[in-house]
């Protein structure tokens, strides 16, 4: 099974918080909004994708399970 | 732009009247009977409907997987149909034309299709121009006992994303015309969202057959469909069309090009610039178009003459469309206004009849193109109303280069700074109920033909 990163960007208010916990999976835009290098979560950063979407203060950013459809 | 309904003889011209429309149709398909709704889906399979409101998704797809989304799990039972004629795009009229000129084709398409599903409503979103016709031929039908589904008609919210499936639901739902993105993050109740003309085609295939339907049209993308033409031709309008006929047959169809042309912008708004010469001679049909990185969209055709600026026509829009943004989402919000504040910089340049010398100008800093193509790889958002402005602009960069060039050095090319492409001025609440927006079409008053 393997994780996905997703953002709401209804949600997302570009605080930022998590293109700072984790640089490698998630990038600023020029307006401060997370940009995914790519969804899926390599294991070695599963841990760091966990707290970034725990410590997301819009509760924008989520972990997906497996292939979840649509885009 | 005014409204003419030319040739067509499937859709168009309809009657607008249920002893008419019955006259001429007989009675309503039935679809009611549970044991023959597969073969019946089947038959729109046969078909090869695609729906018309821009996506182009088989039609028959979506009836079967929501026909069985309510098995064995009731809280997924699809409850509604939603005909979807809010018709946001500025520059289209085959909605509400076909709203005008054949509502019970669309009502007996948007109730059959609440029978092979097996959903309890329809609920018509017509934009408010039409709105009191399809109101007229929903009470004459309930005054006739007509269907087996009550039926409402709701008037359509003015903004341009009101349009979008999602927001339609939201819109019906709530009274909030925004979309809600994937997966919808609001408790909505699931909904069967199809365009208005591609209902009426479903009523006419259920009546005369997948065979009838595909002896029009390519066989990759049979049938006919409703375009509207405008810009610099002689008879802009609406038309019924042969699906896969090439653009230059439908220019010559809406009275031929009045001047020389410049562009043509395919599909709508959020649609693909051509050069003229590469578009005219291609079908105008998903794969046809796909040779120009265009597609049939909402079925319009804007011919530009080359007497008007492709950049300031680009601007213009590009305006028009981030300021149609629903403001959810950031980047959409921030991006496309960032795109149109560059373009509009760009595109006023060397401008006729702008105030000072050319040179002076372009020092004065026109911009450079470069950041606009970064942040057309940087606008996202919910729906896909930032990607569909981002398609147009790149489109138009790649059209109008030369005249971006000529732009950089302080020229422009345009001798006419009049304004060909329709966009409303900016209204300060798009809100409900007639007189809600300066949309197109008739003022009060005014009627459709």
């Amino acid at each position: 099974m393997k994780a996905r990163l997703a953002v709401d960007l209804i949600a997302c208010d570009g605080r930022g918080l998590c293109a700072e916990l984790l640089p490698e999976l998630i990038a600023l835009d020029d307006w401060g909004y997370p940009m995914l290098a790519r969804r899926e979560v390599p294991a070695a950063l599963r841990g760091e994708a966990s707290a970034a979407v725990q410590l997301c203060p819009k509760l924008a950013l989520r972990l997906e399970a497996g292939q979840a459809a649509g885009s | 732009m005014t409204c003419q309904v030319r040739t067509g003889s499937r859709l168009l011209p309809g009657d607008r009247t249920l002893a008419g429309h019955v006259a001429r149709h007989g009675t309503r398909p039935w679809c009611g009977d549970p044991w023959q709704r597969e073969e019946l889906i089947r038959e729109v399979e046969r078909a090869g409907l695609a729906g018309r409101g821009g996506a182009g998704f088989p039609t028959a797809a979506k009836l079967r997987a929501l026909a069985a989304a309510g098995a064995g799990r009731p809280e997924r039972r699809v409850t509604r149909v939603i005909g979807n004629g809010v018709e946001g795009e500025p520059a289209s009229d085959k909605d509400k034309v076909l709203l005008a000129a054949a509502p019970h084709l669309v009502l007996d398409g948007a109730v059959a299709a609440a029978e092979l599903i097996g959903a309890g409503e329809v609920v018509i979103v017509a934009h408010q121009s039409v709105c009191e016709i399809v109101g007229h031929a929903a009470d004459e039908r309930q005054a006739w006992g007509w269907d087996p589904v009550p039926v409402r008609v709701v008037t359509a919210a003015g903004a341009f994303v009101a349009g979008e499936a999602s927001a339609v639901v939201h819109w019906v739902e709530r009274g909030v015309a925004t979309p809600t993105g994937r997966p919808p993050r609001l408790d909505l109740r699931p909904a069967l969202v199809q365009n208005v003309e591609t209902l009426a085609h479903l009523a006419l295939i259920l009546r005369y057959g997948s065979n009838w339907f595909r002896s029009a049209g390519s066989p990759e993308e049979p049938g006919s469909t409703l375009i509207t033409v405008l810009g610099a031709v002689r008879r802009p309008g609406v038309y019924e069309i042969e699906t896969g006929t090439p653009v230059g047959e439908l220019i010559e169809l809406a009275g031929g090009a009045a001047a020389p042309l410049g562009g043509l912008l395919i599909g709508g708004y959020s649609g693909t610039w051509a050069e003229p010469a590469a578009a005219l001679p291609l079908p105008f049909s998903p794969a046809g178009l796909a040779a120009a990185g265009a597609s049939p969209g909402c079925g319009m055709i804007a011919a530009l003459p080359r007497t008007a600026c492709g950049l300031s026509e680009t601007a213009r829009i590009t305006r028009y469309l981030a300021r149609s943004s629903a403001g959810q989402c950031g980047p959409c919000v921030f991006g496309l206004d960032a795109i149109a504040g560059r373009l509009e910089r760009i595109a006023a340049v060397g401008r006729p009849g702008a105030a000072g010398r050319p040179g002076r100008l372009a020092a004065g800093g026109g911009g450079d193109v470069a950041p606009v193509h970064r942040w057309l790889g940087q606008v996202r958002g919910a729906c896909r109303h930032p990607d569909g402005t981002a398609r147009m602009v790149a489109s138009a960069l790649r059209v109008f280069a030369a005249e971006a060039g000529l732009h950089a050095g302080g020229r422009c090319s345009a001798t006419s700074t009049a304004a060909v492409l329709p966009v409303p001025s900016p209204s300060p609440s798009p809100g409900p109920g007639p007189g809600a927006g300066p949309g197109p079409g008739p003022g009060p008053g005014e009627a459709w033909p």
